[in-house]
């Protein structure tokens, strides 16, 4: 029985924060995200594809490692840490997913070992089938597609997207198409792509296997809520790493503001919050490889507890820097907002909770 | 990551299983004798307590890993075969061993600390529930600051003059022996001042008075000591010491309050429940903030279930660093079993509020019984706010308060 990372998850999780250290400083995710050195971006996901994060899920045959999910939440979880600027969650996590359990063999053909090469690079767009806001939404009829897709991950720079109608369908569609128009979301978090997309007529290829069941989908929704977790474990983890390291530093009355309980209690409360997280995330990470039976419920409750175990340490991690916290100076803001987007990002707590029971009924 | 025990173990849990089956329904005559142990239900076998623990030594299943001259079963400790018995026994309803703070605190201190006559003497009839102890650390003026404990002892001639005060003293009505916390030196430094003390509760000069709590049971004593006379050899470790033996304890206790397992069961039960009660004639669970509630809750005690197997397996395989993982613990889980419990009660609203043999009651009152037990938990054994002093201090390295002159 070992219940925790092996050393090869370990040693990897280790190259991808040492190159988000080096590569995504607080500078240059500021040069990034207000737009003015826009190859940074591209930089630090081609150093991270040369890392090997493309290929982790996908199946030998097609390329690339078929390591388990674990893998990947070990990256998420880097990823959050140092707010990686750069796509994962859709076209490493959710679309091998997708295609591994929705495609037919061909389409696996076709589409994975095309992920693995950096050639195909997906985004995807599931956010109707889990709910849909105002009148959003894709129908499909003769092969084509129509209406609009909202809050589609990692759309901006990727060939193809995935994109799910109400009933869990999936489909390839050509992100170049010119019947299809991307339509940037601004939202809190500028280290991610939000986009909408709109299709009027756009061709479309079904996955073949994802009608026949919902089953496919969820996997993916639940491999990218897993990862989600993990972003919002890893970026948590940094708020109060900063948050302690600031405490112990900062004097105010003649002595370091962490030595008053206020303010020590605040960071053990946020310790006591996360630590379990860890092993929550791992566990549900292990779940969906290895135990079917849990892997949805498990999917569910990781999202929404660490959803709400972060709401809470970003809130106070700021607070412990006092107004320093609130400045953009210190950068802190990048961690709150990505932890923000993470917990609305497919699902709500309150909505995955409601799926969480509804597995067991 | 690798969640399976092995083919080894799963014949184990067979074993273990097929012992339950052979002792269902078992119960105890001095059943209402002895408040440490579960007790069974009508209709099975029937022994006494003491052979219950016996034949559980004899097969292994309880002090496993005490050696066999002191009383146990001189076995290899097997967590993971710890594990199964607990789970086998629980999913049986077949009564556990006993527990009480000679067998969880003070067993391990003395084979850990204690002189070859104090093992000969105090283990194997504390295995066997024979003896019985309590725990006298706290007192009026000492609690969260428990060094600066005032209980007197002097060594006059060959034996210790004990005067004082203990307070929050569990089962001391029904002990025979405390292990005590009491000042030996009064001129050293307070944490060098403390000795660890083995004192008999029939010996002359101790007066108990029960302590009733907010649960109206009388969980606690409060123990007066006036020149009580022990014999001078009645110490474990040196005069000066008894600090670091308790300490050793204590971090025993705190983790061993709440475990995640106990309190997902009572999830499970509340689930059941909130599918039986209605409100408007529609079940509890069919109410969405409810219903949203109680999945709070459980994603909460997932974590902790997963959290416990993390450090489960740090124990079997030394080197992961779970230091900051088990110091969270007693905090964790003792205000999550609180909040569950709370839960229970709201969803049931004024039907929570029954208590004792009122008609209507439903689960026999536990969960009023346990949201207020448990409150008691979160402030017993190091408050939730000393527990964030040893999170923040020793588990993220942050600073001590200065001291205050004189304290």
């Amino acid at each position: 029985m070992y219940f925790g990372l092996s050393e090869e998850q370990s040693f990897f999780q280790d190259n991808v924060k040492k190159y988000l250290e080096e590569h995504a400083t607080i500078d240059n995710i500021k040069h990034i995200t207000s737009g003015d050195k826009k190859n940074l971006s591209t930089e630090i996901h081609q150093g991270l594809l040369n890392l090997g994060i493309n290929g982790l899920l996908i199946p030998e045959e097609f390329g690339g490692l078929g390591l388990d999910l674990l893998f990947a939440a070990v990256v998420s979880e880097a990823l959050g840490g140092g707010a990686g600027p750069t796509p994962f969650i859709a076209p490493y996590v959710m679309a091998p997913t997708a295609i591994k359990h929705a495609g037919s063999k061909t389409q696996q053909e076709n589409y994975l070992s095309k992920i693995t090469s950096n050639e195909n690079r997906f985004g995807v767009g599931f956010s109707e089938f889990i709910g849909k806001r105002n009148d959003a939404g894709i129908t499909f009829s003769d092969n084509t597609l129509n209406g609009r897709a909202m809050f589609v991950l990692d759309a901006n720079d990727a060939t193809h997207l995935l994109l799910a109608d109400e009933k869990g369908q999936i489909f390839v569609v050509d992100a170049k198409s010119a019947d299809l128009e991307i339509v940037k979301l601004t939202t809190v978090d500028k280290t991610r792509q939000y986009t909408e997309v709109i299709c009027k007529n756009l061709e479309a290829e079904l996955l073949e296997h994802s009608s026949d069941s919902i089953n496919p989908i969820n996997q993916a929704i639940d491999a990218g809520r897993i990862m989600l977790a993990a972003d919002s474990l890893g970026a948590s983890q940094t708020m109060i790493d900063k948050a302690v390291d600031y405490a112990k530093e900062r004097k105010q009355f003649g002595r370091a503001i962490g030595s008053f309980q206020a303010v020590k209690h605040m960071c053990a409360e946020m310790a006591a919050d996360l630590e379990p997280c860890y092993a929550l995330v791992w566990h549900a990470a292990h779940c969906h490889d290895h135990s079917p039976d849990e892997a949805r419920l498990m999917a569910c409750h990781a999202k929404a507890h660490v959803s709400e175990m972060s709401k809470g340490i970003a809130k106070k991690a700021i607070e412990v820097h006092g107004g320093m916290g609130f400045t953009d100076l210190l950068g802190l803001h990048y961690w709150f907002k990505r932890i923000g987007l993470n917990r609305q990002i497919l699902g709500s707590p309150e909505l995955v909770r409601e799926e969480a029971y509804k597995t067991q009924v | 990551m690798d969640l399976e025990y092995g083919p080894e173990y799963q014949d184990f849990s067979k074993e273990v299983e097929s012992f339950c089956k052979k002792y269902k329904g078992l119960s105890f005559k001095d059943g209402s004798n002895n408040p440490l142990g579960s007790s069974g239900g009508p209709g099975g076998p029937q022994m006494s307590r003491s052979e219950w623990q016996k034949t559980l030594i004899e097969n292994g299943y309880f002090a496993r890993s005490v050696p066999k001259e002191y009383g146990g079963y001189g076995g290899e400790a097997d967590i993971l075969k710890s594990r199964i018995i607990a789970a086998e026994f629980s999913k049986s309803n077949t009564p556990g061993a006993m527990g009480g703070q000679g067998i969880d605190m003070l067993v391990p201190t003395l084979l850990e600390m204690g002189t070859e006559e104090q093992k000969q003497a105090y283990i194997k009839p504390t295995l066997h529930g024979e003896m019985i102890w309590c725990q006298g650390y706290s007192e009026p003026n000492a609690g969260s600051d428990l060094a600066s404990l005032q209980t007197k002892g002097e060594l006059v001639g060959d034996e210790w003059v004990i005067n004082g005060q203990k307070i929050w003293t569990s089962t001391a009505q029904y002990s025979q022996m405390c292990f005590c916390l009491v000042r030996t030196e009064p001129d050293a430094p307070k944490h060098a001042g403390i000795s660890y003390l083995l004192i008999p509760m029939d010996s002359s000069g101790i007066e108990i008075r029960p302590l009733v709590d907010m649960t109206l049971k009388a969980g606690f004593n409060e123990v007066f000591f006036t020149d009580v006379k022990i014999p001078a050899g009645n110490i474990v470790g040196k005069r000066g010491e008894g600090w670091a033996v308790a300490n050793a304890t204590l971090g025993h206790e705190r983790g061993s309050l709440a475990p995640p397992d106990a309190t997902m069961n009572r999830v499970n039960m509340l689930m059941h429940l909130m599918k039986e009660e209605t409100l408007d004639g529609k079940p509890l669970i069919e109410h969405p903030i409810y219903r949203d509630r109680l999945m709070q809750i459980q994603g909460k005690v997932l974590a902790q279930q997963s959290h416990a197997l993390r450090l489960l397996s740090a124990k079997l395989n030394p080197g992961a660093d779970v230091k900051l993982g088990k110091m969270i613990q007693k905090l964790t889980g003792t205000e999550l079993r609180h909040e569950l419990e709370g839960l229970a009660i709201d969803v049931m609203g004024e039907i929570g509020t029954l208590y004792e043999d009122s008609p209507h009651l439903k689960n026999d009152g536990t969960w009023q019984f346990i949201y207020m037990y448990f409150l008691g938990l979160i402030i017993g054994g190091g408050t939730s706010q000393i527990q964030k002093n040893i999170i923040a201090e020793r588990g993220l390295g942050m600073p001590k308060e200065p001291k205050v002159e004189g304290a």
